[in-house]
């Protein structure tokens, strides 16, 4: 069987027993990047030297019998907004195109001690707002099941380079939903941490109260061994939570006794497609064969999820993107062409004797920040920078961003309540399989609905996990999700290894892979 | 004059807090380094990083607003106010909104000259937050280029915001010096206006008297007010402005939107600057990059004990203790601490408070001045000066002899005695002293006879004559004994 088909948990043995090494793996990868990723366009950046030589350092400290770190030798790749030092962090924006960090993200920093090779920086939606990997300024990438398909967003280059065999492990974030649904959409495991679980320091910020750093892999247990190294408090971050790891890497091949599952009622309403909901009953069959029980639990605050997101994620973008302008951070307008087009206005305006305007005339340092703002930012990102800053103005605060906390407080009361008589909720991640690229480019609102299955976990600040169920007709994966109390990261672990040793919908591969 | 109004003035005071490192990182917060290596990703707002409280800047924080009397909020957030400027890198200032850490606290205010009652001003609110780092416009040789020195940036600010309870540029400035004094005290800002650890603007408008009772006048900020001096001056200007303002457009607060002034402080005026016709939207929400601040009782009673002792206190025992008058005790305690323990020292070591303090007030003070030194490098200490009072004292010589010996104390290091010995000084025998009053009584008729017609002025040439004969002769002794000898003639 080819490198590409194992887990990286088989990976890790077969390097450790001297059976591969991490040179072997890393070239396995690199070849299939070369070879495909011209089509899917997970990577922004890989560079194959780098790689290589980092896997033959590691590869000879093994051989030297030197420590070495629990993912040594292990292809990962990253989510480009995670900030990597000297190399460049683009958060597939035209602003950041320049930024080369100074510094590592927290995470980046303890991968690095693991020993992870770091293979490449993968595609996004730009600053992480989309659900399609669409809104990159770069460019689109293509769901490995069907290069016309998207592979979810905003985390679809990190999902779609595990689906595609191009790296062991990946890092991701999710702010609604940006692990869980190309996961879902790429039939591979993401894991949504509990907010406070992983370190933010590093992460280019979104929404800082929804934004959390997690796994995608190949399986639980790949997601567990890669968890069990992201997370942990930071003294940088004092949103993080300082409370102990769990092993996530030992207990995840714990079955869970008695589980009890709940099925949320307002999950299987309008718009779930019927493929969908049959695969996530089938699903909850294989839990009950597995000894779960199952019963109806209601989330009603639910249906407001999108819309409370829609305020909050936009509030914190408008005031986090605020430093791109130009002056310290990002794209800088050409200040030669501004001063010559400020001139030319002025000069059409007097000439016009419209002397009003003159004076109305944007002075440069202002047009320097609006020209730049202008050219740095994709449609999306600017429409969220407007929802936000209008939702925070005086006068409507109250109406919107407040609210929107209260409602924020209901939806995570639900959670608590609904966690009274079930250990885990399960359904669906979408409710639809992959949709064509370019389908929903000109719909942001449809687009925005692509998250009402995960926006909840987000606003509720719990954990939660994508992982294959079944296929399409049309041979899409489908993705399952369960969520978790908060900070109970190993029991989504355990409940998802669980469906992985009776099923196999995580052991099939799209065609690209051989 | 009583003038038809009355001018009510509250005061918004940014002060630098004096930690080592900055509020949300650990950049040192020195003054004066070459711009921007003060800097790390933190503080210049690089993508990705987050800030991380400096819990001693806040218990600072927490020290000031207990010595200002205020309330101490139990709970506590951090909010951020955005708006865009090149020298505030993340577009948003860390602040406090609706919830500041405390509030509802005042500042007792006494004027020792008495040009106003003691009062106490309110403070509304006292508030932590980040500095924002420094523009630097350069138009040398047309070049019109900015440039952004970002040190400053993160540093921990606390800004005190008073009642509007000020009624006088008086009242303003001793407020001002009142809050710098409790602040030196509390070892809490070095309160540096060069520097720009204590920066002031004033709110001030006018309640006209009318018939139909008072009306207020338009509020008006004042800005650029570099000293106290100058927000003394600028206030007395704009109450002036204001009331000519008046008289001319009888317009009333609510009228015109809050105009913002500069002060020039060259020209003696301030001038209206630049504002737009809607007030700014700060779009102020809660930092979610950062956690709420829990105050527990036991904190803050922790920060009561270490206050210390305030100078209101101080100058009250200064007072009790050693029965000075308010306005010596009001120099003293206002030149800081050590002098005032050098002088209680000295007022214990010769049991007399009034003469320690005028030693210290006078000469003392008056040779830190010329050294440029503190009381602490003051060669003369305590138990060396009382020696010299301790001579006063017992009449071996007089003050403006001892003033002599007290330059010569300090120039020589020497002692009093020795000092006095080298200049010949010891007491004179009291019957020597009658002789020699004898002498001159004999020698000086016309005078005696002036000084028998109530003419007792004219002792002081007898008493120089005696000063020729005997340099040591205690004038005021001297005095007495010639006119004793005189009445009895």
């Amino acid at each position: 069987m080819s490198l590409l088909r194992h887990s990286a948990v088989e990976l890790l043995a077969q390097l450790a027993s001297g059976q591969t090494t991490s040179v072997a793996l890393t070239e396995a990868y690199l070849g299939q990047i070369k070879q495909h990723d011209p089509q899917v366009k997970a990577f922004l950046r890989v560079d194959p030297q780098r790689a290589l030589d980092r896997a033959a350092e590691i590869d000879q400290r093994r051989r030297q019998g030197e420590p070495i770190g629990r993912l040594a030798g292990l292809p990962v790749a990253i989510k480009d907004l995670l900030c990597t030092q000297g190399e460049p962090t683009t958060c597939a924006s035209k602003m950041l195109e320049h930024f080369k960090p100074p510094y590592d993200a927290t995470v980046i920093a303890r991968l690095k001690a693991a020993d992870a090779v770091l293979i490449g920086k993968t595609n996004m939606d730009e600053f992480a707002m989309g659900g399609s990997t669409e809104n990159s300024a770069y460019q689109k990438t293509a769901n490995p099941w069907d290069l016309a398909r998207i592979p979810g967003g905003s985390s679809g280059g990190s999902a779609a380079c595990i689906a595609a065999g191009m790296a062991a492990m990946a890092v991701g974030s999710d702010t609604g939903g940006s692990i869980r649904q190309p996961a879902g959409l790429c039939g591979v495991t993401g894991l949504k941490p509990t907010y406070g679980r992983v370190s933010r320091y590093g992460l280019v910020a979104f929404a800082s109260s929804l934004d959390q750093i997690g796994p995608l892999a190949r399986t639980a247990e790949d997601a567990a061994q890669l968890l069990e190294v992201l997370a942990g408090h930071d003294p940088l971050d004092s949103t993080s939570v300082n409370i102990p790891v769990p092993k996530y890497s030992q207990t995840v091949k714990q079955p869970l006794k008695n589980l009890r599952l709940g099925l949320v009622r307002e999950h299987f309403g309008q718009g779930l497609d019927g493929e969908v909901e049959a695969a996530v009953r089938q699903a909850v069959e294989v839990y009950r064969s597995l000894g779960a029980t199952v019963k109806d639990v209601s989330l009603p605050h639910a249906r407001f999820g999108v819309a409370t997101y829609y305020i909050i994620a936009p509030c914190e973008a408008s005031s986090n993107l605020a430093r791109y302008d130009g002056v310290h951070y990002g794209h800088r307008t050409d200040e030669k062409e501004l001063l010559a087009g400020l001139a030319a206005e002025r000069t059409a305006l007097e000439a016009a004797g419209r002397h009003a305007e003159v004076d109305a005339l944007d002075n440069p340092l202002v047009r320097m920040y609006r020209q730049s703002r202008a050219e740095g930012f994709g449609p999306e990102v600017k429409r969220r920078i407007m929802l936000g800053t209008y939702a925070l103005s005086a006068g409507y605060y109250d109406a919107y961003y407040l609210k929107a906390l209260k409602v924020r407080r209901l939806i995570r009361k639900d959670f608590d309540d609904a966690f009274q008589d079930v250990d885990l909720i399960v359904g669906p991640v979408t409710a639809t399989t992959a949709f064509k690229l370019g389908e929903k480019i000109n719909d942001p609102l449809s687009m925005y609905l692509v998250d009402l299955y995960t926006v909840s976990a987000n606003l509720a600040g719990i954990g939660g996990i994508a992982f294959p169920c079944g296929f399409s007709a049309a041979g899409l994966p489908i993705g399952l999700q369960l969520q978790a109390p908060p900070f109970e990261e190993e029991r989504l672990l355990r409940a998802a290894h669980m469906f992985q040793q009776a099923t196999d919908w995580h052991r099939r591969y799209p065609a690209l892979v051989s | 004059m009583t003038k038809p109004y009355t001018v009510i003035i509250g005061l918004e005071v940014h002060v630098q807090l004096l930690t080592r490192t900055k509020l949300f990182c650990r950049c040192s917060t020195t003054f004066g380094a070459p711009p921007n290596t003060q800097t790390c990703p933190v503080c210049i707002g690089m993508p990705g990083t987050l800030p991380v409280m400096n819990r001693a800047a806040f218990d600072l924080a927490l020290k000031t607003a207990v010595a200002l009397n205020c309330q101490i909020a139990p709970f506590t957030k951090w909010d951020r106010k955005q708006y865009y400027y090149p020298d505030l890198p993340k577009g948003y200032q860390i602040s406090q909104y609706d919830l500041p850490f405390s509030h509802d606290g005042f500042l007792e205010i006494s004027d020792p000259k008495n040009r106003f009652e003691a009062k106490k001003i309110g403070i509304i609110r006292a508030h932590l937050e980040e500095d924002a780092g420094k523009s630097i416009h350069d138009e040398v040789a047309g070049q019109a280029d900015s440039r952004i020195d970002l040190n400053r940036a993160g540093t921990p600010l606390l800004e005190i915001v008073s009642q509007p309870d000020m009624r006088s540029a008086i009242e303003a400035k001793a407020y001002l010096s009142e809050l710098k004094l409790l602040l030196t005290y509390l070892s809490v800002s070095d309160c540096n206006m060069q520097e720009g650890s204590l920066r002031v603007d004033a709110n001030i408008n006018l309640h006209v008297d009318t018939p139909a009772g008072k009306v207020a006048t338009p509020i008006v900020e004042v800005k650029n007010m570099n000293s106290f001096r100058a927000v003394e001056r600028a206030m007395e200007y704009e109450a002036d402005r204001l009331w000519q303002e008046w008289q001319e457009t009888q317009q009333r607060l609510g009228d015109v939107p809050k105009q913002t002034r500069g002060w020039d402080d060259v020209a003696d005026v301030t001038r209206a600057q630049r504002h737009k016709e809607e007030s700014s939207d700060y779009r102020y929400f809660p930092d979610p990059d950062l956690v709420p601040v829990r105050v527990s009782e036991a904190e803050i009673a922790a920060a009561r004990q270490s206050l210390g002792e305030l100078p209101a206190d101080l100058r009250h025992r200064l007072e009790r203790t050693h029965g000075i008058k308010p306005y010596d005790s009001d120099v003293m305690v206002s030149a800081g601490r050590g002098l005032v323990d050098y002088f209680v020292e000295l007022a214990e070591l010769c049991g007399d408070g009034k003469l320690a303090s005028n030693w210290v007030q006078q000469d003392v003070m008056r040779t830190l001045n010329e050294q440029k030194i503190e009381i602490e490098q003051f060669s003369l200490r305590p138990p060396q000066l009382c020696a010299l009072l301790k001579a006063i004292q017992e009449g071996q010589l007089d003050t403006s002899r001892a003033r002599e010996v007290f330059i010569e104390m300090v120039a020589s290091g020497k002692s009093a005695a020795e000092v006095m010995k080298a200049q010949g000084i010891e007491k004179v025998d009291e019957n020597e002293l009658v002789e020699l009053c004898k002498e001159l009584i004999a020698a000086n008729p016309k005078i005696v006879a002036d000084i028998r017609s109530g003419k007792l002025q004219a002792a002081g040439n007898l008493i120089g004559q005696a000063k020729k004969k005997n340099p040591n002769v205690h004038p005021g002794r001297l005095r007495e004994i010639v006119i004793d000898l005189v009445g009895k003639m």
